[in-house]
């Protein structure tokens, strides 16, 4: 165990630093990148370009300001270009949004994508199936913009059940908490049943051909025993490790279009607006704060999977 | 036929399935039956239906293009037609399995001793622990060391021979009246198929458990078995005590099974004997005896089905399906002294 964290540590080290540069390194070739054009505004003389470039060291070789960044970013005190705030600050205050929408639509994705997979696995091939299968393929093809406008179009223009944006802390009202996340979790979890329900699916059709579930028939089980204990059982596993990439990737303010459609001003909006003004630090640090929940999660999942799996050792 | 004597009895048992390619009849027309305590040993090439018969014995051939005709008595309870419920009861209590490779019928992913304990608890009114006790006196009895801390290892943590203790351990776990073994032994190494044989057919004889045996091996039936059901191409072809099935066999299929064991007693000769041809596809079996194609004693009544029947006096409870009357059949099966099936072409139909 203990070579095991170890040893992942320092993926997540090399992980972070292969992230970071190529991130720095994106900013230094795209068009209209340079930092110091866009601080000084569209009217600026070049005088005054290169001044603010000076000043904020824009003129120094790429790898000293790449360290320059990256020193700021470790000791938390890094400030946006454009808005010149605090990023760590900005970011910790996307976080509850973030988390929210996380923890609500991987609950919803999960059981739901459990659910309709184990419906679909009954019946191969029938009615049911195939139209579960037809839903599913829907949902994976639907753009998430495509699924939250419509939602929002029907659930918050139309008829104004639900609010069409905007997000309230759990802590302040959790009626409204749910309110305004109902909507951003039934968009943000439809690809993702879709998507899980199909993978289940093919696992549990595969799982029912084992000799080991035509074994615990033969044990005198009974078919509910069987599915339950040793087709589900096997056929989750593989779920489990597709549920924590995703979610890390979701708390890791990946889900940019739900939150700026949604307006939840969490992180993934946050890095939506820094993009649209090539705002380098906030990127930075978002993007490696995503990569490290990646990499933890990665981790829990080995070691979930080596627990679930016997078969399976940490340490291969 | 059906007087409840026998403790399984199989009258006119038909298998199909709906495939892709058309409709399969994997077991024809079989009848047999097996007494309380008895070895039988189920002999036949591969795909002449051995497995599907011995799994649909307890339904669990059972599938949407299945259909099954015919009955299975066992104590007074007809399977075939028993619900899924039932069945349950019945599979694993008191007809258990043991199947054909134990690498893959164990789950890879629960501890052994959950896997006997939960046959036991399906079974019998116990608590976990008392089923855990009772799975480690299994394992003990089967020869497995340390049961106690073993049982708390995985399946891959075992050998191939340990596997298949396991298996017999769990097969016998709700004492049965039956066990079911389908080749148990093909998947292990060669050095301990016979061990792991003898252990399980020992076993059976000190509980008095009957044992359906299917196998290849003539060694063993000759070892083994009180009584044997060979088939062919989905039908049993002979069935007799095996004593008479050595001393008298009447199908010449058994002639060609019996003449292809290598002996050990006699001069090696260059090659062993073998029957020549292929095994009948059972999409397009051929019309009458499946056999005829490679029977070098077939004639113009083998288009006719044989039906299977008791055709000497003295000899009960031997049945065939050949249409040679029994004379002809005790000249024809003699090859070089020994019994065997006269190699070359068969004679042409008229």
């Amino acid at each position: 165990m203990n070579r095991f964290i170890v040893r992942r540590a320092f993926q997540a080290a090399i992980v972070l630093g292969l992230v970071s540069i190529f991130t720095f390194l994106i900013f230094q070739v795209i068009p209209n990148g340079d930092p110091a054009a866009r601080l000084a505004g569209r009217t600026a003389t070049p005088e005054q370009i290169a001044a603010i470039a000076r000043s904020w060291g824009f003129d120094r070789p790429i790898y000293i300001q790449y360290l320059h960044t990256m020193g700021k970013i470790f000791t938390g005190s890094v400030i946006s270009y454009t808005q010149q705030i605090n990023v760590v600050d900005q970011i910790r205050r996307g976080l509850p949004a973030t988390i929210s929408l996380a923890i609500g639509a991987g609950f919803i994705w999960l059981v739901f994508g459990i659910l309709v997979g184990l419906l679909s696995s009954l019946r191969p091939g029938r009615l049911l199936d195939r139209t579960l299968g037809f839903l599913a393929l829907t949902s994976i093809s639907s753009p998430v913009f495509v699924i939250g406008s419509v939602a929002l179009y029907f659930f918050a223009y139309r008829t104004s059940i639900l609010p069409s944006g905007g997000y309230v802390p759990l802590t302040d009202n959790p009626l409204h908490w749910v309110e305004h996340l109902l909507l951003p979790w039934i968009s943000l979890s439809l690809p993702f049943i879709g998507f899980y329900s199909r993978v289940l699916r093919g696992n549990v059709l595969d799982a029912k051909h084992e000799d080991y579930v035509r074994m615990a028939r033969a044990k005198g089980l009974s078919s509910r025993r069987v599915l339950v204990r040793h087709v589900l059982r096997n056929s989750l596993i593989p779920i489990m490790a597709l549920w924590g990439l995703d979610f890390a990737g979701v708390i890791g303010g990946g889900a940019i279009l739900i939150e700026s459609i949604f307006d939840l001003r969490g992180v993934g909006q946050y890095a939506a607006e820094s993009i649209q003004v090539l705002d380098v630090p906030p990127i930075m640090v978002i993007v490696m704060y995503t990569a490290v929940l990646v990499v933890i999660m990665a981790a829990i999942i080995d070691v979930l999977y080596a627990y679930l799996d016997p078969r399976i050792s940490l340490n291969a | 036929m059906n007087d409840g004597k026998h403790l399984l009895e199989v009258d006119d048992l038909t298998v199909s399935f709906e495939t892709e390619v058309g409709r399969v009849r994997a077991v024809d027309h079989a009848s047999f039956f097996l007494n309380a305590g008895e070895i039988l040993c189920l002999v036949g090439e591969s795909g002449s239906g051995k497995s599907v018969m011995t799994s649909s014995l307890i339904g669990l051939t059972r599938a949407e293009n299945a259909s099954f005709s015919g009955t299975v008595h066992y104590d007074g309870v007809e399977l075939i037609s028993a619900p899924e419920r039932t069945l349950e009861r019945i599979r694993g209590g008191q007809i258990a399995v043991i199947p054909q490779d134990p690498m893959t019928a164990l789950d890879p992913v629960l501890r052994i001793g959950d896997q006997i304990a939960e046959q036991i608890r399906a079974h019998t009114d116990v608590g976990r622990a008392e089923a855990f006790d009772r799975a480690v006196e299994l394992m003990d009895r089967v020869g497995i060391p340390q049961a106690r801390t073993r049982i708390r290892a995985f399946v891959h943590e075992f050998s191939g021979g340990m596997r298949q203790r396991i298996m017999i351990a769990m097969a016998l776990s709700c004492d049965p009246r039956l066990i079911v073994a389908d080749e148990p032994t093909t998947a292990l190494d060669v050095t301990i198929q016979a061990q792991i044989l003898h252990e399980l057919a020992d076993l059976c004889r000190e509980t008095g458990t009957a044992l359906i045996l299917v196998t290849h091996d003539f060694g063993v039936v000759a070892e083994l078995a009180d009584r044997v059901v060979v088939m062919y191409g989905g039908r049993i072809v002979e069935q007799a005590t095996v004593t008479d099935l050595f001393d008298d066999p009447q199908h010449p299929y058994t002639w060609g099974l019996l003449g292809s064991v290598p002996r050990v007693d006699r001069p090696r000769s260059a090659r062993l004997p073998t029957i020549a041809g292929a095994p009948p596809s059972l999409v397009r079996p051929p019309t009458g005896c499946h056999f005829a194609p490679r029977c070098p004693h077939r004639f113009e009544r083998c288009v006719e089905v044989p039906l299977l029947e008791a055709r000497l006096p003295r000899q009960p409870g031997h049945r065939d399906r050949c249409w040679l009357n029994v004379d002809e059949k005790r000249r024809l099966r003699l090859v070089g002294g020994e019994i065997g099936l006269a190699s070359g072409a068969p004679r042409t139909l008229a």
